[in-house]
């Protein structure tokens, strides 16, 4: 059972990663991204709620009715959320004011309901427990990917110590608000994903029509202009 | 006038998809086609325009602080129990809502099919209701708020699926396919919805 278990937390991190292969918990993670040290909290309170769901909805999988199981979920997830949020709240409250709402929809992030769903429901409480790290920790992995570009090329900083001294500074370096906005965080994303599959041919999504080169159009089929 | 400025913003300056992110698993899932966004975006509509003022009244009535004066307890703050309030209400307004489209409005229950359990899980339904307890909004206004606020999610999720309908057809690197190029298509639309910021009503 150890490399099961080994499996359940390696596997997430870039192979079967949450967000760029699963597409799940895009949702509430974006918004949180333009400072690196809110997203590393975002990451902690998050991978704290999936694994600690995944341990509780695994420890009483075979009690619960297969048609309340989605309202039993919720409630356990909902729960465990409001304890993050009382301890950001009691401790680090100014961090807590910037994630706002974000805290609150870790509720509703679907990478806490789909590890429960797909994987709690099915394996036994240590290996969920894990699987729940895991995933939490591929999140994470995304999440900081795009937390320091955005810091660094946005305002120059990382985790609030200057990198590239800003020209507002006396520095050099002209900060690219372009990164602080929402659109960036797409952007990153589309270009983070881009890099994984490149190193992971097998997760290219086959496109719905083939190219067909110009010349085997059979003739006459189109003009002569050359 | 401003409940007009409100609407405006929450359509365009804070389209809920494109500049807070909420609802993307859907919004990227379910934009394939354009009947089944649009769908799906009446569907994300209808249950925010319900829930948003409903969770509204739950906030104001019981869950604020000194909210409970009415039955003697002044000094009881319940709002660290929003979160479950919240989400409770919307499972069960959906799991209303589907009963009661399945027993009285057939067609639209068989058109809204899959999308409307989906919609529990969906983050713009919640987040709509945490802005609204965030940003203090009165009854009339949380009316209106999850209203064009739904609009805007619609908007935003139709217009991506014109643009992948059109996408297939295009040379896209291997790598990018599918989520990818979808992904810095949503950036280059959310960058055009930037344009609306400078807008003052």
């Amino acid at each position: 059972m150890a490399s099961e278990a080994k499996k359940a937390i390696i596997e997430p991190l870039v192979s079967n990663n949450p967000i760029a292969l699963q597409i799940l918990g895009i949702c509430s993670a974006l918004a949180v991204t333009t400072q690196l040290s809110v997203a590393l909290i975002m990451c902690l309170a998050l991978t704290a709620v999936t694994a600690f769901s995944n341990l509780s909805i695994s420890l009483i999988r075979n009690h619960i009715p297969s048609s309340i199981r989605i309202i039993v979920q919720m409630t356990i997830i909902a729960s465990l959320v409001i304890v993050v949020d009382q301890v950001l709240k009691a401790y680090a409250y100014e961090t807590s004011k910037t994630l706002a709402v974000f805290v609150g929809l870790i509720i509703t992030n679907c990478i806490v309901m789909g590890r429960a769903e797909a994987y709690a429901m099915k394996n036994g409480p240590w290996n969920s427990f894990l699987d729940g790290i895991g995933n939490g920790l591929g999140y994470s992995l995304i999440l900081i990917v795009v937390a320091t570009v955005r810091e660094l090329f946005g305002s120059g900083t990382l985790l609030g110590y200057t990198i590239l001294q800003p020209v507002s500074e006396g520095g050099w370096y002209q900060p690219n608000g372009l990164m602080l906005l929402a659109p960036s965080a797409f952007i990153i994303i589309g270009l983070a994903i881009w890099v994984i599959r490149a190193l992971y041919p097998e997760q290219v999504e086959q496109p719905d029509f083939e190219m067909q080169n110009a010349h085997q159009v059979p003739a006459g089929s189109h003009g002569g202009a050359h | 006038m401003d409940l007009v400025s409100l609407a405006v913003k929450a359509v365009f300056i804070e389209n809920l998809a494109l500049s807070f992110f909420l609802g993307m698993c859907t919004f990227l899932a379910v934009s394939k086609k354009i009947k089944t966004a649009l769908g799906l975006g009446f569907a994300v509509f209808v249950v925010l325009t319900i829930t948003v003022p409903v969770n509204n009244l739950i906030y104001q009535n019981v869950l604020q602080e000194g909210a409970l004066a009415w039955a003697g307890l002044p000094n009881v703050d319940l709002s660290f129990l929003g979160l479950i309030s919240y989400i409770g209400v919307i499972a069960a307004l959906v799991q209303i809502l589907e009963m009661f489209l399945d027993r009285f409005v057939p067609a639209l229950y068989n058109a809204l099919g899959i999308f409307l359990p989906l919609i529990t899980v969906n983050c713009a339904i919640l987040g709509a209701s945490l802005f609204m307890v965030e940003r203090d909004y009165t009854f009339t206004q949380s009316v209106v708020y999850g209203a064009s606020s739904g609009v805007g999610w619609a908007l935003a999720i139709v217009a991506l699926a014109g643009i992948r309908e059109k996408l297939k057809y295009s040379d896209v690197p291997d790598g990018l396919e599918g989520l990818g190029i979808t992904f810095i298509t949503v950036g280059l639309m959310a960058l055009g919805f930037l344009a609306f910021s400078g807008i003052q009503l």
